[in-house]
C-alpha cells in the first residue's frame, strides 16, 4: 500500500475508482442503454431492437410535443427569473445588511432547513392554501376582491410555477450567498469613496463579482425544473403536461423506445443549455 | 460598522422575512390542520382539535405499508449516507492532484447532477431488467440515489481542498508521519465539520428523494413513494399527520447534525488550535 501510494498518479486513480464504477454502472451505462433503446421500434403490445428513427421522427414531426417542449422552456424561463431575483436579495440581505457571522449563519441555516425535508410533502402542503375552499380564495373573499372561488390557484399553471419556486429558490440563495461573502468589502468603500451612488456600486461591483455564483444557481434551476414531472404532475392535477411528463406517461404506457427518444432529446436539450451558461463560469475555480 | 440602518435594510428585511413565510407557512399549516377533529377536512375551518388522525396512521395500515416504508427509507438513508461520506473523502482527496482523466471525470461528476433524475431512474431500470436483475430499493434504488448524492459530497469535498492549508500535512510527514498517519490524525479532523454537512446532504437527499426511486425501488415503496401513492387516494388530514410526522423527523435529524456540529468546535476550541478556521 505504502509503496503503491508513492505513484502520485497511480494514488489518485485509486481513490476515485470507485466513483468511477458508481457513475459509470448508475449513470453512463444507463444513459447508453436509453440512447441505444431510442432507436428500437414498438408496436402496441411489444417493442424490438431495431436501428431505425421512427421514435425521432414522430418527436420532430408532433406539434403537440413541440408545445409541450416550449412548456417546459416556458416553465425553466419563468422559475429562473423569479427564483433569481428571490436568490438575489435574500444573499444580498444576509451578506450586507446582516452585520454579525453567527446571525448570517444562523439566518442561512433557516434559508437551508426547508431543504432538507421532503419535497412531496412541501407540494401536498399547498392544497389547504390554494384548494377551492383554501386560505387564499377565503380571504380574497373576505376582502371582497372576488365573490366566487378563484379557480386557477390550484392545478394549474401558476400552482406548477410557484411550487418550482417554493422548492428551487434555495439552489439560486445558496450560491449566491456563497460568492458574495467573498466580495471584498473594502471595493465597495472604494466604490462609495469614489462617488458612486447605491445603486452603481450594486450594477458596477456587487452584480458583476457575483456573477459566478449567479450563473451555479441558474444552472441547478433550469436543470431541475426542466428534468421535472414529478411537480408538474401534481401541482397541475395532470392538467399540465412537461418533457418529463411526456417520458414518464410513455413508460407507464410500456412505450420504453419512445421514452427513451423523448429522454434523449430532453437530455440534449438540457446539456447544451447547461454548456451555454458554463461558457461564462469556470466552475472549477469558483469552488 | 455601527450606525443608523438604512431605509434599503428594513425593505430587504421586510422581503427577507416574507420569503420566510413562504418558505415555512405552507408546512405549518398542515402542520397546524394534522390535529384536525375527527369530523374536519383537508381545510380550514378546523372542526376541534384531536389526535385522531396520528391515532389513525398507528392503527393496523388502512392506508398502506407506512412504517415499512420508512423502515425502508430509513435504511437506505444510512446506507447512502456512509457511502456518501467516504467515497466523497477519497474523491477530494484523489482530485487534489491533477491526474489523467481528472478534467473528463469532474465533468462527468457535474453531468450527474444536472441529467433529469427521470433518465436516471428510467436507464438504471433497463439496465437491471437488461441482466435480468430484479430492481430492489437497496441495490437499484441505492445506486441510482448516488448518482444524486455523490456529485454533492464530492463538490463540497473540492471547495474544501480548495482552501486547504498543505503545511500540516508537511509538518507532519516531516515528523515522520507516514502517509495513512497523515490522513487520519491531520486531514480527517480538519475536514470533519464539512463532513458532518456531507452526511446530512447524504441522508436527507436520499431519505426525500422521489424521482430516482420510482423506477427502480422493485415492489416495495420508499417513504416519498407511499406518501406519493397516497396522495391519490387518501383524502383525510391522516395525509397531513404524516407530512407533519415525517417533516419533523427531518427537523430531528437536522437538528442531532448541528448539535454534533457544534460539540466538533467547541472540542476544537477546548484544545486551542485554529487549524480548520475558515473552512465553515
Amino acid at each position: 500500500m505504502h509503496r503503491f501510494m508513492r505513484s502520485p498518479m497511480a494514488a489518485s486513480w485509486a481513490l476515485a475508482s470507485p466513483v468511477v464504477l458508481i457513475l459509470t454502472f448508475f449513470l453512463l451505462l444507463p444513459i447508453g442503454m436509453i440512447t441505444a433503446l431510442s432507436f428500437w421500434g414498438s408496436t402496441e403490445f411489444s417493442i424490438y431492437p431495431a436501428f431505425q428513427f421512427d421514435n425521432y421522427e414522430y418527436l420532430f414531426g408532433s406539434s403537440v410535443v413541440r408545445a409541450v417542449f416550449i412548456k417546459t422552456f416556458t416553465f425553466a424561463v419563468i422559475t429562473w427569473a423569479i427564483t433569481l431575483v428571490i436568490g438575489f436579495t435574500v444573499a444580498y440581505f444576509l451578506t450586507f445588511h446582516v452585520r454579525t457571522l453567527t446571525w448570517q449563519v444562523v439566518l442561512f441555516m433557516v434559508c437551508t432547513i426547508p431543504f432538507l425535508t421532503s419535497n412531496i410533502i412541501r407540494m401536498i402542503s399547498w392544497v389547504p392554501f390554494l384548494g377551492r375552499n383554501g386560505i387564499a380564495n377565503k380571504t380574497l373573499m373576505d376582502l371582497g376582491l372576488t365573490q366566487e372561488p378563484v379557480e386557477w390557484l390550484l392545478f394549474s399553471e401558476f400552482a406548477v410555477i410557484l411550487a418550482f419556486v417554493h422548492l428551487y429558490s434555495l439552489f439560486m440563495v445558496v450560491p449566491i450567498f456563497n460568492t458574495m461573502m467573498r466580495i471584498d468589502k473594502s471595493l465597495i468603500e472604494a466604490a462609495r469613496d469614489a462617488g458612486a451612488s447605491g445603486f452603481q456600486i450594486l450594477t458596477n461591483v456587487v452584480i458583476p463579482l457575483t456573477k459566478p455564483g449567479i450563473m451555479i444557481g441558474s444552472i441547478f434551476v433550469v436543470a431541475l425544473v426542466m428534468g421535472d414531472f414529478i411537480t408538474v404532475r401534481f401541482m397541475s392535477g395532470s392538467q399540465v403536461a412537461n418533457v418529463g411528463r411526456l417520458i414518464s406517461n410513455d413508460i407507464g404506457l410500456l412505450q420504453y423506445p419512445s421514452a427513451a427518444a423523448t429522454a434523449v432529446v430532453l437530455l440534449c436539450t438540457v446539456l447544451i443549455i447547461i454548456a451555454i451558461m458554463l461558457k461564462f463560469v469556470d466552475i472549477r475555480k469558483e469552488l | 460598522m455601527e450606525g443608523k440602518r438604512p431605509t434599503s435594510f428594513y425593505v430587504l428585511g421586510a422581503f427577507f422575512v416574507t420569503f420566510l413565510i413562504f418558505l415555512y407557512g405552507p408546512t405549518i399549516t398542515i402542520g397546524i390542520l394534522s390535529f384536525q377533529g375527527p369530523q374536519g377536512g383537508l381545510t380550514f375551518p378546523m372542526r376541534g382539535t384531536s389526535l385522531h388522525w396520528f391515532r389513525e396512521l398507528f392503527q393496523t395500515q388502512a392506508v398502506g405499508d407506512i412504517w415499512g416504508s420508512f423502515r425502508r427509507s430509513f435504511t437506505l438513508g444510512m446506507m447512502v449516507m456512509v457511502t456518501t461520506v467516504v467515497l466523497s473523502i477519497m474523491g477530494g482527496m484523489a482530485f487534489r492532484r491533477r491526474f489523467a482523466g481528472s478534467t473528463v471525470l469532474f465533468y462527468i461528476i457535474m453531468a450527474s447532477l444536472v441529467i433529469p433524475s427521470i433518465l436516471v431512474s428510467l436507464g438504471v431500470g433497463l439496465i437491471f431488467s437488461q441482466l435480468g436483475w430484479d430492481v430492489h430499493w437497496a441495490t437499484s434504488g441505492y445506486g441510482a440515489q448516488l448518482t444524486w448524492t455523490l456529485p454533492f459530497g464530492l463538490l463540497i469535498m473540492f471547495a474544501v481542498f480548495n482552501r486547504f492549508n498543505p503545511a500540516y500535512e508537511e509538518a507532519a510527514r516531516d515528523q515522520g508521519a507516514n502517509e495513512w498517519q497523515v490522513f487520519a490524525h491531520i486531514v480527517l479532523p480538519l475536514i470533519a465539520p464539512s463532513l458532518i454537512g456531507v452526511a446530512l446532504f447524504g441522508f436527507t437527499l436520499s431519505y426525500d428523494e422521489f424521482a430516482r426511486t420510482l423506477l427502480t425501488s422493485g415492489s416495495r415503496n420508499t417513504l416519498p413513494l407511499e406518501i406519493f401513492g397516497m396522495t391519490t387516494n387518501v383524502t383525510t388530514p391522516v395525509l397531513y399527520a404524516l407530512g407533519t410526522l415525517t417533516t419533523v423527523f427531518s427537523l430531528s435529524i437536522i437538528l442531532v447534525f448541528i448539535v454534533v456540529a457544534l460539540w466538533v468546535q467547541r472540542r476544537r476550541a477546548r484544545f486551542g488550535s485554529d487549524a480548520g478556521k475558515g473552512m465553515v
